[in-house]
């Protein structure tokens, strides 16, 4: 089976600086691929690259089409939907403009309402809050609404950077077990960027450890949750 | 008492053409962060544009509908060709870029039209409604027009897609982008929408000043400070502002410090609340949990 994303050396940066030196890997389609890795490994450039938010060379091949010179809006429009860092909440708007926007490309405006539905039904906070100004939620809420946005795309394809970030543990659960969730019920293969690899690791079926922009471990992710060594050197626990 | 009516009346009608290029500043402003200062002058030639097409025999609404249209491409145009490739450019550059751009518009206009003053008809009857000495007809009609754009503007921004997009791009670009918004035709529709507004003060401004290429000079001084006065990100706040200060500006140089400096109250506003209240009285004040 020819995989959804297949990336071949894969180099990325910010002006002069080089972040990511030939990054290889693939997901499958329906699965859930980790990106792990320490601060400053690449991570979210990773993620940055496939939607052409910063400089990008190489090969990016997304359901049988190379995407590496698309701009943002149009990799947005074949299906990919990012969370990214610091989860880009429109803050001054209210929870439900936001859901409303994460559908603009949408044009089905009754399975739009249909979709309003399940993802309340998925974050029932978000349902109490949708009239809230975005900015005052909690940032729980606030990821949550970042995720709940990107699925309002109807994605084949979810980027999730650092989903548990800055949350309390509770919190974190809540949100892994709602991702766990949506994969089984909506079948949207997701490639998730963590650092807390023990979390990734329980959601994800696949992983790739990266350090200082190269793959140096990949495979099942309960292989690398098993290997001793692996743990020790990058893991750190 | 019969005087100061006289003046109270006459500042809500010059507010309301202030009114009207302060929303169109605003709509830039929203989006980019910039304030046009060739705002004034493309009105102003949009403006000799309907007086051509009346010259040519069109009748006034026809003329009035076809100007805002030109204005609009017009003012995409000047966003995609002009200001696009300084859109990395620190402000300062921008604001050279802005001032070079009213030199070339003001000039290209004195050289296609002219720099003889043409009078420029109004779409309202000359005989004043109940028969009142305080405000004539055109006065009322330009404060109608200015409040049916404000509310048009409401519910685009309000109610639409577009508008939301709009928004969304004002607010957060890297986002908008997320969602599939095509960020850069959204500056663009924002400066054709502002050029569109602003081409409907300068063509409610020709009746009262004459048209002439530097009509919308101070025009755009009083609008400016209507917009600071009212808060650069809130198109209402604007707006209201640009009555104040029509208001002040007629009691103020009637009273207190006479015409010829009157000017100086535009300036006094713009400093006064940059240094008292910098998002001016309805500026948005976002407040973000992290």
């Amino acid at each position: 089976m020819t995989p959804l994303l297949s990336v071949k050396n894969l180099t990325a940066g910010y002006g002069d600086t080089v972040v990511l030196h030939g990054l290889n890997f693939e997901l499958a389609e329906g699965g859930i691929t980790a990106i792990l890795g320490a601060n400053g490994a690449g991570k979210t450039t990773t993620l940055r690259a496939l939607c052409g938010l910063c400089r990008r060379r190489g090969e990016i091949s997304y359901a049988g089409r190379r995407i590496e010179n698309l701009a943002t809006e149009d990799v947005v429009r074949l299906g990919v939907a990012h969370v990214p860092d610091g989860r880009g909440t429109f803050a001054s708007m209210s929870a439900e403009e936001n859901l409303r926007l994460g559908a603009y490309l949408r044009r089905d405006r009754a399975d739009v309402g249909r979709d309003f539905e399940t993802i309340y039904a998925l974050f029932p906070r978000l349902r109490e809050r949708r009239q809230q100004q975005a900015g005052t939620l909690s940032g729980g809420e606030q990821q949550m609404l970042a995720i709940a946005r990107a699925l309002m795309l109807r994605p084949k394809l979810l980027l999730l950077d650092e989903p548990s970030f800055g949350l309390a543990p509770l919190v974190v659960q809540e949100i892994y077990r709602t991702l766990k969730t949506i994969n089984r019920e909506t079948k949207v293969s997701m490639l998730l960027v963590e650092q807390n690899a023990t979390l990734a690791l329980d959601l994800a079926d696949h992983a790739y450890l990266v350090e200082t922009g190269r793959v140096v471990v990949s495979g099942d992710s309960e292989m690398v949750k098993a290997d001793e060594t692996i743990r020790r050197s990058y893991l750190g626990y | 008492m019969d005087a100061l009516l006289h003046q109270l009346f006459s500042g809500v009608a010059s507010g309301g053409i202030y009114a009207g290029l302060a929303l169109a500043l605003v709509m830039i402003y929203q989006s980019t962060g910039h304030i046009n200062f060739a705002q004034g002058e493309m009105a102003m030639f949009s403006t000799y544009i309907a007086w051509e097409l009346i010259d040519y025999g069109t009748p006034y609404w026809g003329a009035f509908f076809l100007t805002v249209i030109f204005a609009f491409v017009a003012g995409v145009a000047i966003e995609r060709l002009v200001i696009r490739p300084f859109h990395n450019l620190p402000v300062i550059a921008l604001i050279i870029v802005f001032i070079g751009l009213l030199v070339i518009v003001n000039s290209t206009a004195s050289w296609i039209f002219g720099t003889t003053l043409k009078t420029f008809p109004s779409p309202f009857p000359a005989e004043p409604l109940w028969d009142n000495h305080y405000i004539s007809n055109h006065e009322l009609g330009s404060i109608g027009i200015v409040l049916i754009i404000v509310a048009i503007l409401f519910v685009f921004f309000r109610y639409t897609k577009l508008g939301l997009a709009m928004r969304a791009v004002a607010e957060n670009p890297q986002s908008s982008r997320l969602v599939g918004i095509r960020v850069g035709w959204m500056l663009a529709l924002g400066w054709g929408l502002a050029a569109a507004i602003g081409s409907v003060s300068g063509m409610l401004v020709a009746p009262i000043l004459y048209l002439d290429s530097s009509m919308m000079g101070g025009v755009l001084l009083y609008s400016l400070a209507g917009a600071v006065l009212g808060g650069l990100d809130n198109p209402w706040g604007a707006a209201l502002g640009g009555f104040i200060i029509g208001i002040l500006e007629n009691v103020l140089g009637a009273y207190v410090i006479g015409t010829q400096l009157k000017f100086s109250v535009a300036l006094i506003v713009i400093v006064g609340v940059l240094l008292a209240r910098p998002s001016g009285l309805f500026g948005r004040t976002v407040v973000t949990r992290v």
